[in-house]
């Protein structure tokens, strides 16, 4: 499969090895050999709550395949439950971002009963058992009589949780041989090894795959997007952790000074109350300026939401919040100029003035887009180094060598 | 001419280990390299430039990065930036100048030392696993052809962290030129490019040039 100018017609199938070779070179991929040649025969078991929908899931999908052929024989389980046990473990994601928990004390029990259902219907006789997030974390009690390493991956952000529910997973989680967080502002202290795994991007994915200049403008222009023009872009959904107000004011203070359009775009608007009350705020702070292009986009999106980011002149996340920030990885990658707030897993992509802009307020986000709008020499070599950064640490690639030198890692001290 | 050893293509992988030390302040990020492990001082230095090649200016460590992003603190950022890791081949002289350099700075501005910086700094650790490609050369020709098939993992474990490993002021690369085929300046050369100003690929293509000048192509 060829990496450059797909049309966007081109049918979507699983990336092999070999296809990673235009984005990263032989030398990369075949080192990938090399460290999985050193733990051949080693197994590999995934284990999370779903199957499809979720970053995980989407990561696992991708993961799997290029673990197979790498030769480590991988298996991905996922747990099952009934609709009170995802009530339970919703209620645990919320609560482990630091919301309240309202839940009462028997929720504990749901919890645990399902993950020993789990524990009781799956088999653990890998030589890594790799357990995501915290749905399934109570299956480390199936680790008595095997000799394999338990890893708990925990993609969500630890650092503020509410400590009914921390204090209760904390026993499990301590008894694992390692956990890995998404950003070391994520991590909690903990009397076990804790590793930084970035979540990564496909380079070869509808979202941040290669497309042809004339997809990227007839995309722009189905928007009435004048592709002649600077665009000041943010893609996130319509939530107020995203501030898209923020954003409008950041850029109408811009604007007072550089010509440029505004384009906001993302879901969550139809199935969320809330994402339809910050949409209509958004929509109410932007008037009628034809210049604001708000866009609420379905989910099966990702090709126009290529098409956005590469037409953008600049890439904006304005976050009061966030995780790591995937959408900002999209944006380095298409080797935009990104401005975005110093929250999350931000300041790990966007190096300040390396390779972006970091900004703390509105006024600091409009400052930096007229100072990259009027210098595009710099925003241009913004985006170059950006591109450098994400290829070098934020790609699938980089995170399956991650895991082979993981595992390679536990096996050394076996 | 062929040598009496190969010189054996290996590569360096590495995975990052969170530390619990942290520091929110100018204070505290002396007392964290303090007490920071030797991993860690690696991690932030050595590790941080060869993953940060492609920056050709203005980055050198993560600490300088992180006085002038987070503490908006220009002229330590300056200081810490200015230290060439080159000049060691150990991790205590380059703590010990690091943390004289932070100290020094806390001394002479008291009131800056405790305040709040943007962003915490996170001590974390590099954990390195290495592996030979199955790759060796024997003489300059074969050196130059594997040379050409090295990442950049690589590229970074042979010409900058072999510091640490022979504890010279020297890369693997020009070591072997120099004591396995008596090319002396030829080592010297490849001593001489600078890796704050190119990219591994960059010093690759240079290392490249210089032996086929050797070799008279």
């Amino acid at each position: 499969m060829t990496t450059s100018q797909i049309s966007p017609q081109t049918e979507v199938r699983t990336n092999g090895l070999d296809d990673y070779i235009a984005v990263l070179g032989v030398a990369e991929i075949e080192e990938l050999r090399t460290l999985a040649k050193r733990i051949e025969g080693r197994s590999v078991q995934m284990v999370n709550s779903t199957a499809l929908g979720g970053g995980v899931a989407e990561m696992l999908n991708r993961i799997v395949p290029l673990m197979q052929e790498l030769n480590l024989p991988i298996r991905w389980d996922v747990i099952t439950g009934g609709e009170d046990f995802f009530a339970v473990t919703k209620a645990f994601h919320n609560a482990l971002h630091g919301e309240a928990y309202t839940l009462p004390d028997d929720s504990f029990k749901i919890f645990l009963a399902y993950n020993e259902q789990n524990r009781a219907r799956l088999k653990f006789d890998t030589d890594f058992t790799v357990i995501h997030d915290p749905q399934p974390a109570a299956l480390i009690d199936a680790r008595q009589g095997h000799t394999g390493h338990w890893i708990w991956r925990c993609h969500i952000d630890l650092s503020q949780p509410n400590l009914r529910v921390w204090d209760f997973l904390a026993p499990f989680v301590n008894r694992y041989d390692g956990a890995i967080f998404s950003s070391p502002s994520f991590a909690r202290k903990l009397p076990i090894p804790q590793y930084l795994f970035f979540p990564s991007i496909d380079p070869l994915s509808e979202k941040n795959r290669e497309l042809s200049p004339e997809y990227v403008r007839e995309t722009l222009e189905r928007f009435h997007i004048d592709p002649r023009r600077p665009i000041v872009t943010q893609i996130s959904r319509f939530d107020r952790l995203k501030d898209p107000l923020g954003v409008v004011r950041a850029w109408q203070i811009a604007k007072r000074y550089n010509d440029s359009q505004l384009v906001l775009a993302g879901g969550g608007a139809s199935d969320d109350p809330e994402g339809e009350a910050v949409l209509a705020e958004v929509r109410e702070a932007a008037g009628k300026d034809p210049d604001i292009h708000i866009l609420d986009l379905p989910p099966w999106s990702a090709l126009e939401i290529n098409a956005l980011q590469r037409g953008s002149t600049i890439i904006v996340q304005k976050s009061l919040r966030e995780g790591f920030g995937l959408t900002v990885t999209e944006g380095l990658w298409k080797k935009k100029p990104v401005i975005a707030s110093a929250v999350g897993g931000i300041p790990n992509q966007v190096i300040h003035k390396q390779t972006g802009m970091l900004a703390h307020s509105i006024e600091g986000t409009a400052y930096q887009i007229r100072f990259l709008l009027s210098n595009p020499h710099i925003a241009l070599r913004l985006g170059e180094r950006g591109y450098e950064h994400v290829r070098e640490n934020f790609l699938i690639t980089s995170n399956v060598r991650r895991w082979l030198t993981l595992f390679l890692h536990l096996v050394r001290g076996e | 001419m062929r040598a009496k050893e190969p010189f054996v293509f290996s590569t360096a992988s590495s995975v990052v280990r969170i530390g619990n030390e942290s520091a929110g302040c100018l204070a505290e990020l002396e007392h964290g390299i303090a007490q920071c492990s030797d991993a860690s001082i690696f991690h932030h230095t050595f590790q941080s430039l060869g993953h940060h090649h492609f920056l050709q200016e203005g980055f050198s460590n993560d600490f300088a990065q992180w006085v002038l992003a987070a503490c908006n603190r220009p002229m330590l950022a300056e200081r810490l930036a200015s230290i060439d890791i080159r000049d060691y081949v150990n991790l205590a002289d380059l703590r010990n100048d690091l943390r004289r350099m932070v100290g020094e700075y806390c001394q002479e501005n008291p009131r800056e030392a405790s305040q709040g910086a943007f962003e915490t700094f996170y001590f974390c650790e590099t954990i390195e696993e290495t592996a030979p490609l199955g790759r060796e050369a024997w003489t300059l020709e074969e050196f130059h052809d594997g040379l050409g098939g090295l990442s950049h993992a690589a590229m970074q474990f042979h010409l900058l962290t072999s510091r640490l490993r022979l504890h010279l002021q020297t890369s693997d690369f020009s070591r072997w030129i120099s004591k396995e085929l008596g090319c002396k300046s030829l080592a010297q050369k490849i001593d001489q490019i600078d890796l704050y100003t190119n990219t591994l690929d960059g010093a690759r293509d240079s290392i490249a040039r210089l032996v086929d000048l050797e070799l008279g192509r």
